[in-house]
């Protein structure tokens, strides 16, 4: 399926492919690698391996270094300590114009005094390709991102969404091996962001390019990645698939973050799974009135307060024991009115909707 | 409705004549604005414009050579004077050479001031900055130009630091440069340009500065990024994105340069320069025609100038 190459221009080649399958080596390997800006510790001991024609998300909160990571693989920064390879390559040194990664940067960072063809030509241009050659490609890739026709514009003449594709354009005919997007959809409306979510994804099968997209929509990164890696305070708390980031959270952060989770702490725990050990239950786990035998865990709770969203309906309760649950209902059966603040309900769960963390809870 | 209002007492209509009037202004805001913008209008429409007209009107007149009286009729005869007489056309290649040799030192020499200001310093460096630059200008013109008369003069303090340094050859190699050299530095052609470019260094390098300053960062980590090394980097980002703020700089210097008479006064040789020429022909000679035509001069090689920096694309990144 991957080699359903459609648009060979911005493609990688047969033979770096050949190359890439030969070597085996990580795309992008982190080896103990920080970076500290004074006392801030942006980057504070990562390690992690990005395979070839991977789509990678770096997950995090503001400020928990994915950013400093994505740079760090751009060359804009350089670690204070641990070593970056790329493709087996170790790139201390190395300058960004050296190295064979393409970064979509947030703001788009498009050249205003050119226009898009130049734009996505500049790649090409400063590493002598014949003016012929480099506008044949730049079109190509502007087709690739369907921007045929706006060629002679300049990027104040754009819209956010025109911006983006041209900077993913500009990136993508330099046939990187590694693409680096640093939350590129961040500026644009919720519609444009789903449109352009499925289409960077196809983009990323079509091409085979070795994507790492920094980002801190939780949604974005879990619908996208082949792999995400959860950043916490320059450190990875959690690298899995989404499937496993979501439903098996190791830490009370990752249960917290991806998703919303209900973190029981150690006292608590103990009268549901008799052991003092923190555990996350996911609000949509938890079923309200459930028949017999659908839970293994039942108790009653107070609604506290209801909150309507439409393909579901998101309640507060609280236990007798003073213990807080959020509680996820699907609409499937339109709203009933039997749900109201103050009102007693039975609640349960199953056994394995409880996922033990890590260390203590919050 | 009574207890709401008392609660809002600001709110109370009709509360004095001031407010009713900040009242109407506001519903009528083009009001508003066109009675901000008179006052300078009037300055500027009457008062410069028109006397820069009568000064045009003027050229069209001449001099009675032998009364001594401005004859107001019209006629080419002081525009044929001005452009027939090679003594004219000497000082206005002069005083334009002059200009453009200061125009490109200024810029030589701030760019790389502007370009570290604007690019590294700390905020606090930058506010170091604009203190050293802005601060030659706190100080009277006249001061700082005698000051460099002293500096350059035979008896100057570069003379005797050559003679220290025995490197007095140097300067008397350089002073004996036919045209551009002289008896000393403060009596040529050198040390006036020296002087030039000292005086109106900070208005080249503030607009270039503010230029750079507007140069967002990633916009020189994208081009890294597409594999431009740090010299494409700098030929096809940051030049063309500093240029308009480049020659900003370079029409304050140019212009500057084009209408001093003081510096050429004091610095230069007995050659004048358009300054003087028209300083002298509207002064003692009392020929308020020529110098008007003189004058009309540095307004022509501006219009010439903006009209060429124009053309090669000054403007199109404002």
């Amino acid at each position: 399926m991957a080699e359903a190459v459609t648009v060979g221009v911005a493609a990688p080649s047969p033979s770096i492919r050949g190359r890439r399958a030969a070597m085996a080596e990580p795309a992008v390997r982190f080896l103990g690698v920080h970076r500290h800006f004074g006392e801030v510790r942006a980057v504070d001991g990562v390690d992690l391996e990005i395979a070839p024609g991977e789509f990678f998300s770096m997950l995090g909160p503001s400020g928990s270094g994915k950013t400093t990571c994505l740079r760090l693989i751009a060359g804009f920064e350089e670690p204070d300590a641990g070593e970056i390879h790329l493709l087996g390559r170790p790139m201390r040194g190395v300058p960004p114009y050296e190295r064979r990664v393409n970064t979509v940067f947030q703001d788009y960072a498009l050249f205003p005094h050119m226009n898009v063809l130049d734009n996505v030509g500049f790649g090409l241009r400063v590493k002598g390709v014949p003016r012929a050659e480099r506008i044949r490609k730049a079109e190509a890739a502007l087709a690739l991102v369907k921007l045929a026709g706006l060629e002679d514009r300049r990027p104040a003449q754009l819209s956010g969404g025109q911006r983006q594709r041209v900077a993913l354009a500009r990136a993508l005919v330099n046939e990187p091996e590694v693409l680096l997007l640093d939350e590129p959809l961040g500026a644009l409306d919720l519609k444009l962001r789903q449109e352009m979510q499925s289409e960077l994804k196809g983009l990323q099968r079509e091409l085979g390019i070795t994507f790492v997209y920094v980002t801190h929509d939780q949604e974005e990164a879990l619908g996208m990645s082949d792999r995400v890696a959860v950043f916490n305070r320059g450190r990875i708390e959690q690298i899995g698939t989404p499937p496993e980031i979501y439903e098996h959270p190791r830490t009370a952060f990752v249960a917290g973050f991806v998703g919303i989770s209900n973190i029981v702490d150690a006292e608590a725990a103990v009268r549901f799974t008799g052991e003092r050990r923190p555990f996350s239950l996911r609000p949509e786990r938890i079923l309200l009135d459930p028949p017999a035998g659908a839970v293994d865990i039942e108790t009653r709770g107070r609604i506290t307060d209801i909150q309507y969203h439409g393909a579901s309906t998101r309640l507060r309760l609280v236990l007798s024991d003073g213990l807080e649950l959020v509680v996820e209902r699907p609409n499937t059966e339109g709203t009933d009115g039997a749900l109201a603040p103050g009102r007693e309900i039975r609640l349960g769960w199953r056994r394995d909707a409880m996922r033990p963390l890590r260390e203590t809870g919050r | 409705m009574s207890t709401a209002t008392s609660a809002f007492p600001l709110a109370t209509p009709g509360a004095g004549r001031l407010r009713r009037l900040s009242t109407f202004l506001w519903r009528h805001s083009r009001l508003f604005t066109l009675l901000l913008l008179l006052p300078p209008l009037l300055w500027l429409g009457i008062v410069y414009l028109g006397s820069l007209l009568a000064l045009l009107a003027h050229s069209f007149f001449r001099l009675d050579s032998f009364t001594g009286q401005i004859v107001y009729e019209f006629t080419l005869a002081t525009w044929y004077e001005l452009l027939s007489q090679p003594a004219n056309l000497d000082i206005i290649r002069r005083t334009a050479g002059m200009a453009a040799a200061v125009t490109l030192a200024c810029g030589l020499i701030g760019f790389p001031i502007a370009y570290y200001a604007a690019r590294f310093s700390t905020p606090r460096g930058k506010a170091l900055f604009y203190l050293g630059v802005m601060l030659p200008l706190w100080s009277s013109y006249l001061v700082r130009v005698y000051a460099w008369k002293l500096i350059l003069a035979k008896e100057g303090v570069i003379s005797w630091a050559a003679e220290r340094t025995g490197t007095s050859w140097l300067l008397d190699a350089l002073l004996s440069l036919p045209v551009v050299g002289g008896p000393s530095l403060s009596i040529s052609y050198i040390g006036m340009f020296l002087v030039f470019t000292y005086i109106w260094l900070p208005y080249m390098i503030l607009p270039t500065q503010a230029a750079l300053e507007r140069v967002p960062p990633s916009l020189l980590e994208a081009a890294a990024d597409c594999g431009a090394r740090p010299r494409q980097t700098f030929r096809y980002v940051v030049l063309p994105l500093a240029f308009p703020g480049i020659v900003a700089g370079s029409i304050f210097t140019f212009s500057l340069t084009l209408g001093d008479y003081i510096i050429p006064y004091i610095i230069g040789t007995s050659k004048l320069f358009l300054g003087q020429a028209v300083y002298i022909h509207q002064g003692t000679a009392g020929n308020v025609p020529l110098a008007a035509a003189f004058s009309v001069v540095p307004i022509v090689i501006m219009a010439v100038y903006l009209a060429v920096a124009r053309r090669l694309g000054a403007f199109d990144a404002l």
